[in-house]
């Protein structure tokens, strides 16, 4: 078993940073998923992984208390913030919740008492451990894949594809919508958490308009049509710039140039292609 | 069953109804017919919670529907169809059905996460509702193909089925009959009498007089946002001013004058 430990020993945070990423894109996939374009999930993110961070440094609070800590409290921002936001559609919600998150990221860069600053975190324990990321990643799979094969997530696509019809069906597109926005940010801020517990260090540009739109990408690349999608995101945005190490300097064009390709021929994502496969029969 | 009591309103300083005032009964067939830019889809907008009225007062079954959102008015038992198709187009017409059912979920958000004997059940029972809504319009065999595949009247009737999946008490139509051919126009009346039977009220907006005049009990006739005639399809043949609205305005698709359809 010694190559598994050499491997872990150089591969621990990479395969961790798999799982926090892979909740990052379900947390976008639930918004993208109705057809909500938002950018706030880096911010909860980033109040997931201070809120848990700073319960862990100055409480006595068990680790797990400190991970619900971080993903309850965003899901709260979320709440208040959802109803106004919401109202919005399209480029404008974007706008919201992208200035929603320059205002959270500027709070950590200026609560200095409370967050450390522009100096961030220092030595937060490291309490993450693989069953813990690998518990949070499937629970959440497992949920949302519930969700998208029952009511919620018919629901959810019918929003996506037209709101007004949808509303006149009888459903509360509001709520729907809000649910959305609130689960996501619940998730986001628990890969937050996760996360802060095995990087040792966090500081607010972490959670910046970089991060907002890399959790985005892994939505749009997997594709929004089922949760597996955000899973193909999360990975592959994590895994392929490790793949192309070998290229040098190249890599961060090869990079964006094989996303490219991949969107200009399948615009909804990589899941999308299994439209391609043969389908089982239908219903019935 | 359902009183709109002097209806107005205006867009900005159009004023689109004036003093409108209707009553539905609570089984039958009812159309409402006027010229193009009459405020027919407005009433419908008005009635469904998408616009608000300037003034007056919408009741259904003794409840008072202006000012509801829309969701909740559906929840009242009143659905529509939309002049301008608005079906799911990317989801199966299974699914469009489904999606229309989940006011009537025998199951809560919790219960989905665990695939319980019960949920399956409630589950089967939906998709066998289903299945029966899209028989009633034709399309049980087509259950599991793609919205956006089916032809132009094929999608008008889709929406109905996917009406009727909300458990409507009142059953609005906005142009039911359009892009259909003859065919599709006998087999539609014929639907909506037996929805009628079923004990359903319906009212219908629609351009093609053959069709309002051989499906309607009572006919209300719009126009420039005023309710100029309302009575059966004989008594509004031969009222001089429906004819005056129509005369020179509209012609039917075939190219004969309206009159004479009348």
């Amino acid at each position: 078993m010694e190559w598994l430990e050499t491997f872990w020993a150089t591969y621990s945070t990479l395969v961790l940073s798999i799982g926090t990423n892979v909740l990052l894109a379900l947390s976008i996939y639930l918004t993208l998923a109705c057809g909500l374009l938002t950018v706030a999930n880096a911010a909860f993110m980033g109040i997931g992984a201070y809120t848990a961070a700073l319960l862990s440094l100055h409480s006595g609070l068990p680790f797990h208390l400190s991970l619900l800590m971080g993903a309850l409290l965003p899901a709260a921002v979320a709440l208040l913030l959802g109803p106004p936001t919401l109202r919005l559609s399209g480029v404008y919600l974007a706008m919201a919740t992208l200035a929603f998150g320059e205002i959270v990221r500027i709070f950590l860069l200026n609560a200095e008492g409370l967050t450390g600053g522009a100096l961030g975190l220092n030595g937060i324990p490291q309490h993450s451990q693989w069953f813990d990321v690998a518990l949070a990643v499937s629970a959440a799979l497992y949920v949302l894949l519930r969700f998208a094969s029952s009511q919620i997530g018919r629901t959810l696509a019918a929003i996506c594809q037209d709101e007004t019809a949808t509303e006149l069906m009888g459903l509360n597109v509001r709520a729907y919508k809000l649910f959305a926005f609130v689960l996501g940010a619940a998730l986001a801020g628990l890969a937050g958490g996760l996360n802060a517990h095995f990087t040792f260090f966090i500081s607010p540009n972490e959670y910046g308009f970089d991060r907002g739109v890399e959790i985005l990408a892994m939505g749009v690349l997997g594709g929004t049509g089922s949760p597996w999608g955000a899973v193909i995101g999360g990975v592959l945005i994590t895994l392929l710039p490790e793949l192309l190490r070998g290229l040098g300097n190249y890599r961060p064009l090869i990079n964006g140039v094989i996303l490219i390709v991949i969107i200009l021929y399948s615009p909804k994502g990589i899941w999308d292609l299994t439209r391609f496969l043969p389908r089982r029969t239908a219903v019935n | 069953m359902l009183r709109l009591s002097s209806i107005t309103k205006n867009f900005g300083g159009l004023q689109v109804l004036q003093d409108l005032s209707l009553v539905i009964p609570g089984r039958g067939i009812f159309g409402l017919i006027g010229p193009n830019g009459a405020g027919k889809t407005t009433v419908f907008n008005l009635i469904t919670g998408l616009t608000a009225p300037t003034s007056g007062n919408i009741e259904f079954r003794g409840q008072s529907l202006t000012g509801l959102p829309p969701h909740r008015v559906t929840r009242c038992g009143v659905a529509r169809t939309f002049q301008n198709i608005r079906i799911f187009k990317e989801m199966t017409l299974a699914e469009n059905v489904l999606v229309a059912m989940g006011r009537q979920d025998r199951y809560s958000a919790l219960h989905v996460l665990w695939p319980s004997a019960r949920l399956r059940a409630a589950q089967q029972w939906e998709r066998a509702h289903a299945t029966e809504l899209l028989a009633k319009v034709g399309l049980a065999d087509q259950a599991s193909i793609l919205a956006g595949k089916l032809s132009y009247g094929e999608q008008r009737r889709l929406e109905i089925a996917r009406a009727l999946a909300t458990g409507p008490k009142l059953l609005l139509l906005d142009e039911p009959a359009a892009g259909m051919n003859g065919a599709e126009k006998q087999q539609l009346m014929q639907e909506i009498v037996k929805l009628e039977e079923s004990g359903l009220s319906i009212l219908i907006i629609e351009h093609d007089m053959r069709f309002v005049m051989g499906l309607c009990w009572h006919i209300a006739v719009l126009n420039f946002g005023r309710l100029i005639a309302r009575g059966t399809p004989d008594e509004i043949r031969a009222n001089p001013a429906v004819v005056e609205a129509y005369l020179g305005e509209e012609r039917a698709e075939d190219g004969a004058p309206v009159q004479s359809l009348l």
